[in-house]
């Protein structure tokens, strides 16, 4: 007989229960599967009913985040052969609203993606007229920031963050480092203007910095160290500002 | 309607990089005690010989001697989990390159031992 691995997945439809259920799925053990593929598998072929969220299969779109065995990974990355032949247990990423089975609310996430203003800013008479060409940069000051620049929003670091699973309100680790891509990109003069979200109470002082955000992140962006950044920096502020407060031009 | 999922108590215990963090953060609480430990013989000290030498006196038992060695285990834990975090703080860069994340922990190690040195030199007479 071919061999088969369980998955044991959460559950959750509102219009039929208050609470959550694991429900468990045996399904063909296949070297070369991830878990994504064998929840597809569920889908097409054991129980249609079951809901989650994927696109590309291969590691670049951050749709398929899942908590695998308790820890935040993408499911179309986590191979069965390094669970075979314990039992896989899915379940939505922690700290966010389960909305249906692995579906959660990920709208309080795009809102603070937002509110670290993530385009490059430029102040009142500084912008070059377009036929100027663009702002040049060198390959320095374009590694300054680049590694920021390969999040793909999966929202791992989120269900990592122990301070965001206690506090949704927390702005949290991937919008930090998004905020922290283009304050240190040199053609951009925003910074003042993120401060007010970055460097607010419900910024970068709400990390006790765990570290988890950057161990689970799949593309190595770094979010717990963009946050030790900012508080460096945004220290360095309020010091520069106690002691030369006649300087307004940080 | 969403489900928010509770939190345990024991969240911290479900996974071996939550528990370390809380050692961790928990380990300040020894450095900070002992800090106040050493501000408490230096007043005895202040005292005079007698009342210090009670106060020494007191550090030989085994109880003494036990708790001393879960706060130097902490002490130490707490040392070395902040120094290998350090190169994610600070970047130093020299031309385009910023310093590998070794030489910025190994010259934290490096100052501690160069300091404990010192320490010892005053303390011991080495």
């Amino acid at each position: 007989m071919a061999q088969t691995m369980q998955l044991e997945i959460f559950r959750y439809r509102p219009e039929q229960e208050n609470e959550p259920t694991f429900q468990t799925y045996e399904v063909p053990f296949d070297e070369e599967w991830v878990v994504l593929d064998a929840i597809n598998y569920i889908k097409d072929e054991i129980d249609g009913t079951l809901s989650y969220r994927w696109s590309c299969r291969m590691g670049v779109c951050g749709s398929c985040g899942m908590m695998v065995n308790g820890v935040p990974k993408l499911s179309c990355s986590a191979f069965l052969r390094d669970y075979y032949p314990g039992t896989i247990r899915v379940e939505p990423l922690d700290g966010f609203p389960v909305e249906r089975d692995l579906v959660f609310e990920m709208e309080g996430f795009v809102n603070k993606l937002t509110s670290v203003s993530p385009w490059i800013v430029r102040k009142e008479g500084e912008k070059k007229p377009l036929e100027e060409g663009p702002y040049k940069q060198s390959p320095g000051e374009l590694s300054d920031y680049k590694h920021y620049s390969m999040c793909i929003n999966c929202m791992l670091c989120y269900a990592a963050c122990p301070v965001f699973a206690l506090d949704n309100d927390f702005l949290g680790p991937a919008a930090i480092a998004l905020g922290q891509r283009y304050n240190m990109d040199s053609r951009d003069q925003g910074r003042d203007q993120r401060q007010e979200v970055i460097a607010a109470h419900k910024g970068i002082w709400k990390c006790t910095f765990v570290g988890e955000c950057s161990a689970v992140c799949p593309k190595d962006v770094d979010p717990a160290g963009a946050i030790q950044r900012a508080k460096v920096s945004s220290t360095a502020d309020y010091f520069l500002e106690l002691l030369m407060p006649w300087n307004k031009s940080r | 309607m969403s489900y928010r999922r509770p939190i345990p108590a024991t969240w911290w215990l479900k996974r071996r990089p939550y528990t370390m963090f809380m050692v961790r953060e928990l380990s300040s609480l020894a450095v900070g005690g002992y800090s106040f430990f050493l501000l408490y013989l230096a007043w005895k000290l202040g005292q005079g010989p007698e009342p210090y030498a009670a106060a020494i006196g007191v550090l030989t038992s085994p109880v003494s001697i036990v708790l001393h060695l879960v706060g130097l285990a902490l002490a130490l834990y707490h040392t070395t989990s902040w120094f290998n975090v350090t190169p994610k703080i600070i970047i130093v860069r020299l031309g385009d390159e910023p310093l590998p994340e070794p030489v910025i922990a190994g010259a934290h190690y490096a100052a501690w031992i160069a300091a404990s040195a010192v320490v010892a030199w005053i303390i011991l007479g080495i």
